[in-house]
């Protein structure tokens, strides 16, 4: 059961929340605020003309955050100016992911999003060139515990983030959209080659739209912490939604979850995103998607962590089994990220050895 | 209907079980606590408040609590919440009062986006505002608390509201947060002033908050024009002077005491230049309150703000 939640409602009928009441634009507002979605219920209402309907106080918020929004494109765009500048020097070609990459292509989960850091892939030959020209640049390394730089140098699908010491701001850089250890493997080759040069630029790619669509399913449901879920899964309704536009494109999505090993994340990709967002998704995808389907007893388990966890972090969006559908996520993106013994050998590092932070 | 209205048990009652929505300026906030020290704070100094007649809608949700460890016991602490998130790290159960201040001055700074917010006191007298920003320690706090009691209307202690569009300052009246000796100092200029009890020890020192008066609160809707902007200097032993500071330079001093200057993008740099443009602009150095009142009362806006 899907719950009726007042921030799931307005996501798929943007044009109901016109007659909405006060108390109701209250918890709107709180539970849209903490999903990190409240600038994006702006941009849904200022669309379709229906701003300036909303009662003036929660039209307040909605405008206060757009601010934020707006600000964040500005600034990503900027980021992304420099981290070309930073990296014309290396002679390696830049592909964005997730967030940067939807501004910078223009695409609509763009819209009133929010961004922590820009996230780029590049091969994975080249990544103690970029690391070193990043460093030549400004950027910082973030983890200086010799565990950690192991872990991510020798077992993840990224370096360990890196931070701009002027700026402040964050860049993780990827070879791959899973980590070395994980058990499924799309190929980072496969993703680069099938990157498309974003309009007006020569030198900035962003992932084709199947690929592109795949790799924030994979993010979602390979992530350990869900509690930007529901903008994730908003993502990928909107590049969807875009992309059904494109005649070759849900074909395009099965053969790549095929080629890439990622039918299962597509899978659930599109169960919630139907179920919870009502994306529309011609009925010929869904039947091509059960090849993703996990065994009948997983999925009503999954659906019992997922329909939990996907929903925004607030008291009014939580029953008695949230915090514990939170956790149970917590160690399956775990499991899937490590075998078993180095997973057992990491949790005991990080719980015995590793210095603790305050 | 304000605080006032309610009997100190009956506060203490609504802010334990359902919360009051209290009106500061032009927001609301849905405040709970079951710590009895915030309940006699709030009883005190937002006495004169109005208490929004309808419970529909708040701009924040917050509330303070204590951790439910075994801290409850042990040196308890204080948590302040927004909507549920603990924002800040616990403090000192006797510092409640002083972090629902702190909280309440981070729910406006963080949010609230169709105004520029300046880290500044903003007091009024005949229709015009005096702008005063400052960073801490520069005897901001104490030299508008002076103000305040000889006659000006308090229109902000810590948050400027300068409204975009029409630069408008939007009141946002609140108690007036004074640190170590300025307490006393101000306690001596005004006896009858109304302080929250003193804590100590706390990041900023010892602080106490001062009641703003029943005519600031009332007037919390009425905009106002800024005609001087002025950054204050407490240096003692100094004559009290006024010295005229070019625009560009308070310009760039006020967007660096600014919260969201650069987040407002264009519209920060348009609300700044019509701000510093309408304004005359001014430095000044004091140490004795008097004679800052003295040259505060003689102030006249410049003509094209008339």
């Amino acid at each position: 059961m899907i719950p009726d939640y007042l921030i799931i409602q307005a996501l798929r009928e943007p044009d109901a929340l016109v007659s909405l009441s006060l108390p109701d634009w209250d918890l709107l507002i709180r539970q849209a605020r903490r999903a990190n979605l409240l600038a994006r219920i702006c941009i849904l209402l200022d669309e379709r003309g229906l701003l300036e309907q909303v009662p003036q106080k929660p039209r307040e918020h909605l405008k206060w955050s757009r601010v934020i929004s707006e600000k964040h494109v500005q600034a990503v765009h900027w980021e992304v100016t420099q981290i070309r500048q930073a990296l014309a020097k290396a002679g390696v070609p830049v592909v964005l992911l997730k967030g940067a990459a939807y501004v910078m292509a223009k695409l609509p989960p763009a819209k009133g999003r929010l961004f922590s850091d820009i996230d780029i892939i590049v091969p994975k030959a080249s990544l103690n060139a970029v690391e070193a020209t990043l460093m030549l640049h400004g950027w910082a390394a973030t983890h200086h515990d010799a565990y950690d730089q192991r872990y991510y140098r020798t077992w993840m699908h990224e370096l360990p983030p890196m931070q701009h010491i002027k700026r402040m701001t964050v860049i993780d850089v990827h070879h791959a959209i899973l980590p070395e250890t994980a058990a499924l493997h799309p190929d980072s080759v496969k993703l680069r080659t099938a990157a498309q040069l974003i309009e007006g630029y020569d030198d900035l790619k962003v992932f084709a739209p199947a690929d592109m669509v795949l790799h924030s399913a994979v993010h979602l449901f390979h992530n350990d912490q869900l509690d930007q879920g529901l903008r994730d899964l908003v993502d990928i309704d909107s590049l969807l939604r875009h992309f059904s536009s494109l005649p070759a494109f849900w074909p395009s999505l099965s053969v790549r979850a095929h080629e890439l090993e990622l039918t299962r994340p597509l899978f659930y990709a599109l169960r919630y995103t139907v179920n919870i967002l009502n994306t529309p998704v011609p009925s010929d995808m869904i039947k091509v998607a059960q090849s993703g389907r996990p065994n009948p007893l997983t999925l009503i388990i999954t659906d019992q962590l997922f329909e939990r966890a996907l929903m925004p972090v607030h008291k009014s969006c939580s029953d008695w089994l949230t915090g514990a559908a939170r956790q149970m996520l917590y160690i399956r993106a775990t499991w899937l990220r490590m075998p078993r013994l180095l997973l057992a050998r990491h949790l005991f590092h990080k719980a015995f050895i590793s210095p603790k932070s305050e | 209907m304000n605080v006032s209205a309610l009997t100190p048990s009956e506060l203490k009652f609504r802010l334990k079980k359902s919360g009051i929505f209290l009106r500061t300026g032009s927001f609301i906030t849905h405040l709970q606590t079951s710590i009895p020290g915030v309940s006699e704070s709030v009883g005190l100094l937002y006495a004169d408040y109005p208490l929004a007649e309808q419970a529909d809608f708040a701009d924040f949700h917050v509330s303070l609590t204590r951790p439910r460890n075994l801290r409850r016991w042990f040196k308890p602490q204080a948590l302040f919440s927004f909507d549920g998130n603990t924002i800040f790290k616990p403090l000192p159960l006797d510092q409640a009062f002083p972090m629902l201040e702190w909280g309440l001055n981070w729910c406006v700074s963080n949010h609230v986006n169709h105004c520029l917010i300046v880290h500044a006191a903003v007091v009024e007298k005949g229709g015009y505002a005096v702008l005063l920003p400052a960073p801490p320690g520069s005897g901001k706090s104490t030299l508008c608390a002076a103000l305040v009691n000889r006659g000006w209307r308090l229109l902000s202690d810590e948050l400027a509201l300068v409204r975009v569009g029409d630069g408008k300052l939007i009141p946002l009246p609140r108690p007036v947060s004074l640190k170590n000796e300025s307490i006393e100092i101000i306690r001596r200029y005004e006896p009858s002033a109304i302080f929250s009890r003193k804590v100590d020890d706390t990041l900023k020192g010892t602080v106490a908050h001062m009641k703003a008066s029943s005519d600031s609160v009332a007037r919390a809707s009425e905009v106002v024009q800024v005609a001087w902007v002025i950054f204050p200097k407490y240096q003692a032993g100094s004559t009290a002077c006024l010295e005229t500071l070019p625009q560009a330079h308070a310009f760039m001093r006020v967007a660096d005491n600014s919260f969201n200057y650069s987040l407002l993008g264009l519209n920060g740099f348009r609300t700044m230049a019509r701000l510093i443009d309408g304004s005359l602009c001014y430095d000044f150095t004091y140490s004795k309150l008097d004679d800052a009142i003295e040259i505060f009362g003689a102030l006249t806006p410049q003509a094209s703000s008339k």
